[in-house]
């Protein structure tokens, strides 16, 4: 009598995990898919993370002559601005950088151009000129200088994909940051406003920018 | 209607991936080994700006510059694994198709074993118990004391 009582309540514990499982594998599904739905499908890691800036020799943009390296820039933390006048998103984040060049953030451009000579874009270097100055003019100007990578080498060496991207650079030349999408009050808190105020003041110049 | 249609669209469907296949066929290479290099690692590697298209079938900038590094590393004779990780190095491994056993992708390939021998186990577990149920004697002691008592009374009745 009392064997098949005990019986009986394990088969009906059965029962129950026998409707409960698919419910409990449903709901551990939903979670899963609720995670990815607020999960950023471009966000990947960056493979040059804490790699050092690589080796380049490039012009200036607007100065016919002159040369960029590497060493030439390292030294300070600085912030490595991929754009171009064709960038949509770039027109958004010019006011905001222009703002933290005022803070004492020191930004360096690193220009993306696209003319492709298989549509037959010939890239004229004048015509270019006079669309970055006139944005730059509109918008507010971030960069102390910019670099052109007519080549676009020195972007496929960095890992870009796209316009706008933002490197933050060590004063040793190590890249420490690297933002996909545009630079904004919030994206400059969260990723680039702590680790900025600490290189720079590990650097002895400790910029209005960072601690404000 | 069906029948005029398939011949109408059929063949323009043909020309559209014919189209397609020879876009980009634009290059041109020393020996048929390195033709056959350049297709399968296009084929191979995936655009990072993209979501889900690998170099070969996007049209993205990024893709067609790509493109172009592979034709020019291929062409200076560097061979796949070469490619690969000169691209894994600026992309990471998000630009290969074929993800690499690291801890971090282990899960990719022991999933699948685990799953089939978690399902192994079930079965026979399964079986096990179902065995176990059909060798319980449906009969019980209460049944064979009804039994003797009922031919008790059988007896009795004949004994009479």
């Amino acid at each position: 009598m009392n064997n098949s009582s005990t019986d009986k309540s394990s088969t009906s514990k059965n029962k129950l995990w026998f409707f409960l499982a698919p419910f409990v594998i449903f709901l551990l599904l939903v979670g899963f898919l609720l995670k990815g739905l607020f999960s950023d499908p471009r966000e990947r890691d960056s493979a040059i993370m804490n790699q050092s800036l690589p080796d380049f020799a490039l012009n200036d943009l607007m100065v016919d002559g002159k040369q960029w390296q590497k060493d030439k820039l390292i030294g300070e933390a600085f912030l490595l601005n991929v754009w171009g006048t064709w960038c949509i998103t770039c027109d958004q984040e010019l006011p905001y950088l222009t703002e933290l060049r005022q803070q004492g953030v020191k930004i360096v451009g690193l220009y993306y151009d696209q003319s492709d000579p298989d549509f037959d874009e010939k890239l004229d270097i004048q015509q270019l000129r006079l669309g970055v100055s006139e944005k730059l003019l509109r918008l507010g100007n971030p960069y102390q200088f910019n670099i052109f990578d007519e080549s676009r080498e020195m972007l496929l060496d960095l890992g870009v994909t796209g316009a706008p991207e933002t490197f933050l650079v060590d004063a040793k030349g190590v890249i420490r940051v690297h933002h996909l999408g545009d630079v904004n009050p919030r994206v400059w808190q969260s990723k680039f406003a702590g680790l900025y105020a600490q290189l720079s003041d590990e650097n002895g110049t400790i910029s209005k920018g960072g601690t404000k | 209607m069906n029948r005029l249609m398939m011949i109408v669209v059929l063949p323009l469907l043909l020309l559209n991936s014919v189209a397609a296949l020879s876009a980009e066929e634009t290059h041109k290479f020393v020996n048929p080994k390195q033709k056959m290099l350049y297709q399968e690692l296009t084929d191979e590697l995936r655009c990072p700006k993209c979501q889900n298209q690998n170099i070969a079938d996007s049209n993205a900038g990024i893709a067609k510059d790509l493109r172009n590094k592979v034709y020019k590393l291929v062409s200076e004779g560097q061979d796949k694994q070469q490619v690969i990780d000169f691209m894994v190095a600026r992309y990471g491994y998000f630009v290969y198709y074929k993800p690499p056993v690291t801890p971090g992708t282990i899960i990719l390939w022991l999933l699948p074993i685990l799953f089939v021998l978690f399902t192994l186990v079930l079965i026979w577990l399964k079986s096990k118990r179902s065995q176990s149920v059909e060798e319980e004697p449906e009969w019980n002691e209460a049944q064979e004391q009804q039994l003797a008592a009922l031919v008790g009374q059988i007896k009795g009745i004949e004994g009479n």
